[in-house]
């Protein structure tokens, strides 16, 4: 395969691809106060990974994130599905959620939410669709 | 009596065991104890006295459905009947059939049968009675089957479970009305209230129903058409089943419910008319007939039709009739149908026309011809059966009852006339049975198989039953008082002691017998000039060519309705889905005023979001009309994130930021799917098509429109959305409202919606694998 000489994008594409993963990780941790949450997280993970994939290739991104993406589908559900079933542990209904205030060392007085954890079941799933959708049909040489 | 009723049923259970052994021993030495015992068990109750008796076990009591029996004289003669024949039947085929045939196969549906029948002519409950009456039908089915190698069995076998299945559903609704009305479901309970059902609305509707279910079983005109074919069965099951004992299931049925309808003329006039109608027809026809059977077939039709034409008119004496020549067709019939068997089996052909001058070959099966024949025919000599009930046939229909309607009193006059002419050719078919095969010129040539007299086996049955004629044609008293008349009684309600005699002095019914032996004598004599008649109407006037023609239709009609709009075109489906939600939303809307526009509500119109809806629009009129498929997709593009701009206006920013990234998706994976795809043809449409679609859409447009204006426009209840507001950060610990009721408050509906998008990626994935492998494959 011809690799273009696409220098411009390679190096922005250095740059824009972990300020979207960084935005990504935002969205997805500030989700439950503001606008964002597992799904959009997700997703936007992925475009930084669809970004590395269009500037450097197939191969190349493979190598350097040696992750196969289809895990993601149902290591992510069995999060969500594991925080559900977490509240029969405490007697209670199905998927119940709690929350709570911790004084942890660097961030100081931080509300910690057990619906987070479903959130990165959500956010794991999305990751997980959306990159297997799109690389089976890219690879698609048909 | 449960148990004696089950027990053919139960012991078919234990033949396939036997079958093990059929090489050294017939099964029917097995089976034949079965009636035999039945007979005794019900012969004990025979005798001037008797009482009927009434049996209860449960079966499904929350429905009131429970096996009730009820034993009185009309059950008593069916039953034995049943078991009698059944047990010379029995015998008779032990002969009959090769240990070559299938034999567990026939005994285990004859046994079937067996139970069925008796089932039918003892239950005392309406759906019992309906459930052993199928029963029949399907025994029935699958002995006319039995020799399922040939097309006239299998044709013959479809024909009569078609007809009388038909006959039985149209049963059991006049049953559920029958219980409806009455709130009972036993037989004798609905009897008893044939006041509320003789001035019921419905009685026309029942009398309708209950008679369909009659007529069908016992081959009255026109359902009579099944009969004949069915005459593809082993002669043992022709002369059991259909002369004997299920085509009197009909008879026995009209006879059970004719006290409730008694007095009723329509009752009258569709019975007797309908009977007397089949007894001409038939009689008529079955001196066309060229085989044995199919002259003992139409001989059966007009005979049942002459039991039905007594039943109809229902005075005491015509009842009496009744009861008297079902047990009289019993033996002659089925002793004619074992001759014409034996006939069958010892010369190989059933073709009257190439039979003929047995008499010194079969001298045994002659005299029983004899004896049957001339009983059949109702000749007047003092050792024939037959006589005594067909005097008492034409004594009947001489004696009616008067009637209120015109049409009622106009058969009540015909019944005589055409119970004559009935019985003239009555006379000519049973005189060409016995001559056609006994005398004339012996025909050896044309024979398969050199004629020599039947084994004693084969002959037992037949002498038994022909003794029956004789015994019961000298000394009619004998089953009189002990059996006819408390069967009478239990059809009339009259308990009136009968003298059967010989002699009545000179009488009109003598005269009417008198005439029917002298025109008959010259109708039979002079036959070959008259019978070029048959061939004038042969074709013209059957049945048997409406029913093809029905069940030609029944394939050929539905499936060109289907093809019509099953055309396999998606496009014709969506239309059709969508014209038809269309129609029933704006009946709906309309009929039920369910239309509200609410003018109080709306709030302001920003000049923003006019700006977006009215780029949305334009950006969907350009997908229909862009003749590009890049630039569709591209312009779809637009009215998704004009959507998601409306999003941001109505501030809801998650769902704009999520619409905003899922369109971006969407758009990027439509290109990449539309890359291999052709290049998009301009679909040639007609003008006419175009506009269809647009009349559609414009519509369907139209009527989701109306929807949600008048679903806006009434509110019944308070949103539960302040709820949510309120407790969002109390109770989800957030303040993102969206996000808490996603994860926590409806957090199920995630954990689904991620499932199904992890579905959809894995099917993705596969659809793609698969078929690359398949193609490397």
């Amino acid at each position: 395969m011809r690799i273009p000489n696409d220098l411009i994008l390679r190096t922005t594409t250095n740059l824009i691809a972990f300020i979207l993963l960084a935005f990504s990780i935002y969205l997805f941790l500030a989700g439950h106060s503001s606008p964002g949450g597992g799904f959009v997280g997700g997703l936007m993970t992925s475009a930084a990974f669809v970004l590395m994939y269009m500037a450097y290739g197939f191969e190349t991104v493979r190598k350097i994130i040696p992750i196969n993406f289809r895990l993601f589908i149902p290591i992510g559900l069995t999060v969500a599905l594991l925080t559900g079933l977490g509240s029969f542990v405490f007697n209670q209904p199905f998927l119940s959620h709690t929350f709570a205030y911790f004084h942890l060392p660097i961030f100081g007085e931080k509300e910690l939410a057990t619906a987070l954890l479903f959130d990165l079941g959500v956010y794991l799933t999305v990751i997980g669709v959306t990159m297997t959708i799109i690389l089976s049909i890219a690879e698609d040489r048909e | 009596m449960l148990l004696i009723v089950l027990l053919p049923l139960i012991f078919a259970l234990f033949i396939p065991i036997m079958n093990k052994r059929k090489e050294q021993i017939h099964i029917g030495y097995f089976v034949i104890w079965i009636p035999i015992v039945i007979f005794i068990f019900f012969a004990r109750y025979l005798g001037a006295d008797f009482e009927p008796i009434k049996q209860h076990f449960n079966w499904i009591p929350s429905l009131h459905i429970s096996f009730d029996f009820y034993l009185d004289g009309l059950s008593l003669l069916f039953v034995l009947l049943i078991s009698g024949i059944g047990a010379l039947v029995t015998l008779y085929s032990i002969f009959y059939l090769d240990k070559s045939e299938k034999l567990a196969h026939f005994y285990i549906y004859l046994l079937m049968f067996m139970s069925a029948m008796l089932g039918v002519v003892l239950s005392d409950n309406v759906f019992v009675l309906y459930t052993f009456w199928e029963l029949t039908s399907i025994s029935s089915f699958l002995l006319i089957g039995y020799w399922n190698y040939k097309k006239e069995s299998r044709y013959g076998a479809l024909k009569s479970m078609l007809i009388t299945v038909f006959g039985g559903l149209s049963m059991l609704g006049g049953f559920i009305l029958l219980s409806n009305i009455t709130g009972t479901t036993s037989i004798q309970g609905i009897l008893s209230e044939s006041d509320v059902i003789l001035n019921h609305t419905y009685l026309p509707l029942i009398l309708g129903f209950v008679i369909l279910g009659a007529f069908t079983k016992s081959a009255q005109f026109p359902f009579h058409i099944w009969l004949p074919d069915a005459m593809e069965a082993p002669t043992p099951v022709s002369a059991y089943l259909h002369s004997a004992t299920m085509v009197k299931a009909g008879i026995y049925l009209i006879a059970r419910m004719s006290p409730l309808f008694h007095g009723y003329d329509w009752f009258f006039i569709v019975v007797a008319g309908i009977g007397i109608l089949t007894l001409c027809w038939a009689s008529f026809l079955a001196v066309r007939q060229t085989d044995l059977k199919g002259i003992l077939a139409y001989s059966t039709i007009s005979q049942l039709g002459m039991i039905m034409t007594m039943l109809g008119i229902g005075t005491e004496i015509a009842v009496f009739a009744a009861m008297f020549h079902i047990l009289n067709h019993a033996t002659f019939k089925g002793s004619l149908f074992m001759v014409a068997g034996i006939i069958d089996h010892e010369t190989g052909t059933r073709d009257i026309r190439k039979l003929g001058g047995l008499m010194t070959l079969l001298p045994i099966s002659a005299t029983l011809a004899f004896f049957g024949t001339f009983s059949m025919a109702g000749v007047p000599l003092p050792f024939l059966n037959g006589f005594y009930s067909k005097e008492l046939f034409f004594d009947a229909t001489l004696h009616g009852s008067e009637y209120s309607t015109a049409i009622a009193n106009f058969i009540q006059h015909a019944l005589p006339w055409l119970a004559v002419f009935g019985s003239i050719f009555t006379f000519v078919y049973s005189m060409y049975f016995v001559f056609g095969i006994f005398r004339g010129k012996a025909k050896l040539e044309q024979l398969p198989r050199k004629p020599h007299e039947a084994p004693i086996g084969m002959l037992i049955s037949p002498i038994l039953l022909v003794i029956g004629v004789i015994t019961i044609g000298l000394f009619p008293s004998l089953v009189n008082g002990t059996l006819l008349e408390h069967a009478a009684y239990a059809v009339s309600g009259i308990h009136e002691p009968h003298k059967i005699k010989f002699w009545h002095g000179f009488i009109p019914p003598l005269y009417m017998s008198l005439a029917v032996v002298g025109i008959g004598t010259l109708l039979f004599v002079t036959k070959k000039k008259w019978d070029t008649v048959y061939k004038k109407l042969s074709d013209r006037f059957t049945f048997n060519r409406l029913y093809d023609l029905l069940i030609a239709k029944t394939e050929t009609v539905p499936a060109s309705i289907t093809k019509s709009y099953m055309t396999g075109s998606l496009r014709l489906y969506a239309q059709l889905i969508i014209v038809a939600m269309f129609i029933v939303s704006i009946f709906t809307l309309v009929t039920s005023d369910g239309f509200a526009f609410l003018e109080a509500d709306p709030s302001e119109i920003k000049i923003s979001e006019l700006l977006v809806a009215i780029m949305m629009i334009v950006a969907a009129v350009g997908t229909i009309v862009a003749r590009n498929n890049v630039a569709a997709i591209l312009i779809l593009g637009v009215v998704g994130y004009g959507l998601s701009i409306l999003f941001v206006i109505y501030r809801a920013p998650d769902l704009a930021l999520t619409q905003l990234v899922i369109e971006t998706i969407t758009v990027a994976l439509f290109l990449l799917c539309f890359y291999h795809l052709p290049k998009m043809k301009p679909k040639q449409d007609t003008v006419r098509t175009k506009l269809i679609n647009a009349a559609i859409s414009i519509g369907f447009g139209t009527l989701l429109t109306l929807v949600a204006i008048s679903a806006h426009s009434s509110k019944w209840f308070p949103s539960i959305s302040e709820y949510f507001i309120e407790t969002s950060h109390t109770l989800g610990g957030g303040d993102n409202v969206v996000n808490v009721i996603l994860v926590d408050m409806r957090g199920l509906d995630t954990l689904f919606e991620i499932t199904v998008l992890g579905i959809a990626a894995l099917g993705i994935y596969s659809l793609i694998k698969i078929r690359k492998n398949k193609e490397v494959d």
